[in-house]
């Protein structure tokens, strides 16, 4: 059973919406950018009251890829392989991500609950190629020191 | 600002916000697209207000007291300016001097050799060959282009609406509002030939035209601005640098078509857009250009933004209305046309981010001047985002009919490190390859599709003598591939198939059989999928295989990738000459592949090899390298 305070935020998010299904979306959105996921409770009472099935709405937010039921890491690392980025070995930088973090093939994020690597097609910074973005600030023209250099100035940040 | 309530409340808000302009003496435009923010434009521009004496982010007013002095100066954050290589860039007015990689330590020499004293701070200034381009429109990358729908993007404010305002924003509102009906406004579109700018290039006034003459009188305006295709960002600079251009395209179709309501529907993945259309919107919104009865017309209009939740096939017609309906975005068969039942079961129009962003000057100057640029059956202009092995990536607008030798080389200053050009690929995982002998024909519409490419969104990607073009198609298959929405079969099975086989094929496990087999799964795919992403999905390989055969053949018969990026093809050797025998190779050997004595050279056991290139990293002689 989740914590009250994620139904009161629930509703707080539900009463900026209309009701009905055009809103779950949107909803899902909102209760994303708060928790960094979605509580799987959270998704059935939302779909409750807005007044469509539970299985409905769980079609949709399995359907987009942005849409996520497990806990995500403190710190979001989404590397674009676009074709840009792509070109420009957007691999070497994952790879040595993977690397840094110690992440198997298969695992996305970290024990500590850190941080969560993702891949995204295509973040539109392409002159800027390779990118990744690290809560959606841009690292622009990366390279595998600067991912290095960029993941040891997180840990020593949140070790202080 | 205050609600426009009239057209001359209009005309007059406008000469201000001209006045305004023209009464400052020096004005400073930072770019604050995407790419410039990345590499630090906020700083620059707050250092830069600083130094103004200017609070960031401060209202923009005309009162009486706001008093013309302190308005010799004025610091701007603007949208993409294009030049993304370069940045973060400050462009200067009015000596429009360009600056370039400006970085905050830059600011106080500006200020006090360009704002104060006039003169262009020389170090910043780009050049080439050895000539300084002190204004930016001489600069080889913009001399080239025209800009018309990216007019703005650089040199106007992208969050005020006073900014839009002063450059004719909103001007072809106010001329389809007060002097044209909406039948009128519908014949000059559809007279202009203006074509879908989202990669299908229909014709925009048909659909116009079309969904005007429906008997439901509910009915929607839709934005695509689900710019998904990697490698494509002209719509997002469009977004971001001169939202209200896009808007204003919305609303003069919402008054031609008779609807009340508009959505836009924004990619996730491009948050900067997004709330610069919020803020478009409520400035919109506050001065009364849009919500009710529109500058007292009698006439109404909203405009919702939906975000994308990061599907790709949400950029089709059917599935991003059924996105906005709050269903999985699939697309589903037709007809019904969107232009009959598309959102919520309406009439629609649906047209993307540049398309629109071409309306207003369309209204403005008449259907004949529109077909004064670009070719017969492609006029206008184009927006393209160039990418991948060339000098000058960034966003460009050219007349339609521009060749890909003048945008490769004029505009885009040639591959990068002096490279052989091999091919662009245009229009991303829906479109196909050109090659050299491509260089002279002219680009539009109806050229790229009788190549079997499309022009697509209009992402033009470069590719040098060091990309395989094999590894490049198998590339765009693993996104489509990804991106399927499992609805229709030839989609959903084909792409997993054709992916396999191009699997094997990198993998070293290709035959020849396979490339005929891939052949008919592309061609049967086209035939048969539902939607325009089934439809395109094989076009990256159906072109490649014809243009790349012998790349191909290599793969499968020779076993050998002649740029080394397909690493199974290739093996990893150590030089004798080079190798000290340290034995650090052996030791990092995660595989135990390497053997040898100390101090003589290591080799290398190619059956036991995983190519997972731990000891090529590691090989402090660089003796071990991929042959």
């Amino acid at each position: 059973m989740l914590d009250k305070a994620f139904y009161e935020k629930a509703d707080e998010i539900l009463s900026a919406h209309k009701k009905g299904k055009e809103s779950l979306i949107p909803i899902l959105q909102d209760i994303q950018a708060v928790y960094r996921y979605i509580p799987r409770e959270l998704l059935s009472y939302v779909a409750g009251k807005i007044g469509i099935t539970e299985a409905k709405a769980y079609s949709v937010a399995t359907f987009y890829e942005n849409f996520s039921f497990d806990q995500k890491g403190k710190y979001v690392i989404k590397v674009c392989d676009g074709t840009a980025c792509h070109v420009r070995r957007s691999n070497l930088i994952l790879e040595r991500i993977h690397n840094e973090l110690d992440l198997p093939d298969g695992k996305n994020t970290t024990d500590d609950m850190l941080f969560t690597v993702e891949t995204v097609s295509c973040l539109g910074a392409c002159g800027l190629a390779p990118v990744m973005t690290v809560n959606d600030e841009v690292h622009p023209a990366m390279t595998p020191d600067k991912v290095t250099e960029t993941i040891k100035k997180i840990k020593e940040a949140e070790n202080e | 600002m205050n609600k426009l309530k009239t057209r001359k409340d209009l005309t007059d808000i406008r000469a201000q916000a001209q006045k305004r302009i023209a009464d400052i003496g020096c004005r400073i435009l930072i770019c604050a697209g995407t790419g410039c923010l990345a590499g630090g434009s906020q700083k620059i521009y707050e250092k830069m207000c600083e130094l103004c004496g200017k609070s960031p982010g401060a209202e923009i007013v005309f009162s009486p007291e706001a008093a013309h002095d302190t308005h010799t100066t004025d610091v701007q954050k603007s949208g993409c300016h294009g030049f993304c290589e370069m940045g973060p860039l400050v462009r200067i007015e009015p000596y429009n001097y360009l600056y370039i990689k400006v970085k905050p330590e830059d600011c106080e020499e500006i200020y006090n050799t360009t704002v104060i004293g006039g003169k262009p701070v020389e170090r910043l200034l780009y050049s080439i060959d050895g000539v300084k381009y002190p204004a930016q429109e001489d600069i080889p990358f913009y001399a080239g282009q025209m800009r018309l729908v990216l007019k703005n993007c650089g040199r106007i404010g992208a969050e005020h609406i006073e900014e839009a305002l002063a450059f004719d924003g909103y001007k072809a509102l106010e001329k389809a509002l007060f002097t044209m009906t909406p039948e009128e406004v519908v014949n000059v579109i559809y007279d202009s030939g203006l074509r879908g700018r989202g990669g299908g290039g229909f014709q925009t006034g048909y659909k116009w035209k079309q969904v005007a003459r429906q008997p439901e009188k509910i009915r929607y305006v839709v934005c695509n601005g689900d710019e998904g295709d990697p490698g494509a960002f002209m719509d997002r600079s469009v977004m971001e640098g001169d939202p209200h251009k896009m808007l204003e395209g919305m609303i003069i179709a919402g008054y031609a078509v008779g609807a009340s309501e508009g959505y836009i529907y924004v990619r996730a993945e491009y948050p900067l857009a997004v709330s610069r259309l919020k803020t478009a919107i409520s400035q919109a919104m506050d001065a009364g250009l849009l919500g009710d009865d529109i500058l007292g017309t009698g006439f109404s209009f909203r405009i919702h933004i939906n975000k994308g939740a990061g599907a790709f096939v949400c950029g089709e017609g059917s599935a991003l209305t059924a996105s906005i309906e709050g269903e999985r975005g699939m697309p589903r068969t037709k007809p019904p046309r969107t232009v009959e039942q598309g959102l919520f079961g309406k009439p629609t129009v649906l047209n993307n981010v540049e398309t629109y962003a071409n309306v207003p000057m369309i209204i403005q100057n008449g259907s004949d001047w529109f077909h004064s640029i670009g070719t017969e059956k492609s006029p206008g202009t184009k927006a393209f985002a160039v990418t991948g092995s060339i000098n000058n990536t960034g966003l460009i607008e050219v007349p339609m009919g521009t060749t890909l030798r003048e945008i490769i080389y004029d505009i885009g200053g040639g591959i990068k490190g002096g490279k052989k050009f091999k091919a662009v690929q245009i229009g991303g995982p829906s479109g196909g390859c050109l090659i050299s002998t491509d260089l002279d024909d002219p680009l539009d519409f109806d050229s790229l599709s009788r190549k079997g490419a499309m022009i697509g969104s209009g992402g033009l990607v470069v590719m040098d003598e060091d990309t395989c073009m094999v590894e490049v198609a198998r590339f765009f298959m693993n996104f489509t591939q990804n991106e399927s929405c499992g609805k229709c079969v030839p989609c959903r099975e084909g792409t997993m198939r054709m992916l396999e086989i191009l699997e094997d094929i990198v993998h070293g496990r290709g035959t020849e059989d396979q490339l005929a087999l891939l052949e008919e799964l592309g061609n049967a795919i086209k035939d048969t999928a539902l939607c325009g992403l089934g439809k395109s999905a094989s076009l990256p390989v159906l072109s490649t295989l014809k243009v790349f055969r012998d790349e191909y053949l290599e793969h499968v018969r020779d076993k050998k990738c002649r740029t080394g990026t397909c690493k199974a093809l290739s093996s990893y050797v150590i030089s004798p000459s080079l190798c000290r025998g340290c034995s650090k190779c052996a030791r990092n050997c995660p595989v135990g592949a390497i053997t040898g004595e100390l101090r003589s050279p290591y080799t290398i056991d190619q059956s036991k090899c995983i190519k997972c290139g731990a000891c090529a990293g590691n090989c402090a002689f660089g003796a071990i390298s991929l042959a």
